[in-house]
């Protein structure tokens, strides 16, 4: 236990550093490749808390990720054209205030993170995969074919969204956004592990029979985690979103699901740093291997299939020494 | 006495075949009840099917004056039905103190009171359950049951499988609990010796049907052998 917190102080020191480096040595790039791993590592603190505590296989989190970067999108075209996002039943306009697209970013993957929640929790295994699935591919068609806002072309955003205090668009200082709401979500993220909550979610991953018989439900407490883990990942959403200026149908695809699942996997699943550590190690491969080959995707699969056979429990697993966080 | 718990003429089916023919059974407030039966007689099925876990076909069951029939198990057992179920089942990537909390609910039972009743439990507190021995983790069992603080506590087999040593300190733990906190107990166990002594009363099952009931004092040699196969 010490020896992984040790770890997890490196990992989020190095996480730090590594800015704050390129800063003093003027390197905006590995700036904004920081600032893209604080954020990846959000999305995937997000599907940890229902994959790593819960056992949720959900292959459907890029729809609570599309869905934070489209409430973005959306805010901010109607805010850079000055038109009214809707006139019925009253007035609303666009923003380009984060506080405000976080809010919104929050609600709405929310709300469908609890619909899709309800339905899709009713079911496990294998079904539960094909379900969160086919919601994320579903949102994913309905973006692009809707013209409104880019269809398959995507919708760009001019000038990142303003932060009271900041200049958004100062490299160094977005980054700092990011990573102090990376660090609250890792803190929530902890305290919400060691919650009777989150021990009672760890509980119902194992046996759920017994979880009734000492009176919790747990179809709500699934419920409950599938709509944090969704709010996070929205939330995370949001801020890719910022950080390209640019949102796309791509963010709903199931590859991006994937991928956020990649980044807790090869962190360690249910681990607290394994999202950031998967998602560290996850860029790094793609601009390492992808200087060496084109096909760095295969090199990375490898990769993938050597951390699943060998070391099941992550970076941060095979580098305290224990293997599995958990059954 | 008040009858805390009542199950009257149920009958339970798994798929088509038939487990249970009309068991009737009452647990008192404060009272201690043996169910007994050989193996395969319907005692586990019908602990199950008081906690709402095997599907009941008819009869009805009553606790705190309420009804059971059609509740799911976890609304049985927020009206105070704690079970320790046959093979302990902890939540092993937990660890002691974790599954306590877990099932904690407001009451008489905390982590410090089920210290007091299982010293080991106290000292092995930050251990995962993975790690605790069989009658540590069946030690658990009880003290998780416990911690939802219930007016009923069910024990199924609550000592088998472990060391005599070790079964001596949960009937030991029973005892304390009759005397000390006056909770009603529902318990099956082989060991009829103990049983008669902890016990008030005792229902007899045979072929998932209620063939005795009566004080574990007027449990006879005729009772025993007939039934038990003792």
């Amino acid at each position: 236990m010490l020896r992984e917190r040790i770890l997890n102080f490196v990992f989020a020191f190095g996480l730090l550093a590594v800015p704050l480096i390129a800063y003093v040595s003027d390197a905006p790039f590995v700036i904004t490749l920081a600032t893209k791993v604080a954020i990846l590592a959000l999305a995937g603190v997000g599907l940890n808390i229902a994959l790593g505590l819960g056992g949720l296989i959900s292959l459907g989190h890029a729809a609570f990720f599309g869905i934070g970067g489209y409430a973005m999108g959306i805010l901010a075209s109607h805010a850079q054209s000055y038109t009214l996002l809707t006139t019925w039943p009253f007035e609303i306009a666009g923003t380009k205030s984060m506080l405000i697209i976080w809010v919104v970013a929050l609600a709405s993957s929310g709300l469908a993170a609890l619909i899709i929640g309800a339905l899709s929790l009713r079911t496990s295994g294998a079904y539960f995969i094909m379900i969160t699935l086919a919601f994320g591919q579903m949102l994913f068609f309905f973006a692009i074919s809707w013209p409104a806002y880019g269809g398959e072309d995507g919708l760009p955003i001019y000038l990142r969204n303003g932060f009271p205090g900041l200049n958004t668009l100062d490299p160094i200082q977005f980054f700092t956004i990011t990573y102090v709401i990376l660090g609250l979500a890792l803190f929530l993220s902890s305290r919400l592990s060691k919650s009777r909550f989150g021990l009672a979610l760890q509980a119902t991953r194992q046996n759920p029979e017994r979880v009734e018989a000492v009176g919790m439900r747990p179809f709500n407490i699934r419920l409950t985690a599938f709509l944090i883990s969704g709010m996070i990942t929205g939330l995370a959403g949001a801020l890719f979103a910022d950080l390209n200026r640019f949102v796309s149908p791509s963010m709903f695809s199931w590859q991006t699901s994937g991928e956020i699942m990649v980044f807790v996997i090869l962190g360690g699943v249910g681990r607290l740093y394994g999202p950031v550590a998967g998602a560290a190690l996850f860029i790094l491969l793609e601009h390492w291997l992808g200087g060496i080959n084109d096909y760095w995707q295969f090199l990375l699969g490898l990769i993938l299939l050597g951390v699943v056979l060998f070391a099941r429990g992550g970076l941060i697993g095979t580098l305290v020494g224990r293997e599995v966080a958990h059954d | 006495m008040t009858a805390l718990l009542t199950a009257s003429n149920i009958t339970a089916f798994y798929g088509a075949s038939q487990a249970l023919f009309g068991v009737d059974l009452q647990v008192g407030e404060g009272e201690v009840v043996a169910l007994m039966g050989r193996n395969g007689m319907g005692k586990s099925t019908t602990i199950r099917t008081i906690c709402r876990m095997a599907p009941q076909k008819s009869g009805k069951i009553i606790f705190a004056g309420q009804s059971l029939n059609r509740l799911p198990s976890y609304k049985a057992a927020q009206l105070g039905i704690g079970l320790v179920p046959e093979g302990r089942r902890c939540f092993t990537n937990l660890t002691v103190e974790e599954n306590l909390i877990a099932a904690a609910r407001e009451g008489f039972w905390s982590l410090a009171t089920i210290a007091d009743l299982f010293p080991r439990l106290g000292e092995r507190r930050g251990q995962s359950a993975r790690s605790l021995s069989g009658g540590e983790q069946q030690m658990l069992a009880i003290g998780r049951a416990l911690m939802t603080n219930p007016k009923l506590l069910i024990l199924d087999e609550a000592t088998e499988g472990l060391a005599p040593v070790v079964r001596q300190e949960i009937w030991a733990a029973i005892r304390r609990l009759k005397s000390e906190t006056g909770l009603a107990i529902l318990v099956i166990d082989k060991s009829l010796k103990e049983l008669s002594s902890v016990a008030d009363h005792a229902v007899i099952l045979e072929r998932g049907k209620t063939v005795w009931a009566g004080a574990t004092a007027d449990l006879n040699d005729d009772l025993t052998h007939r039934y038990l196969g003792v």
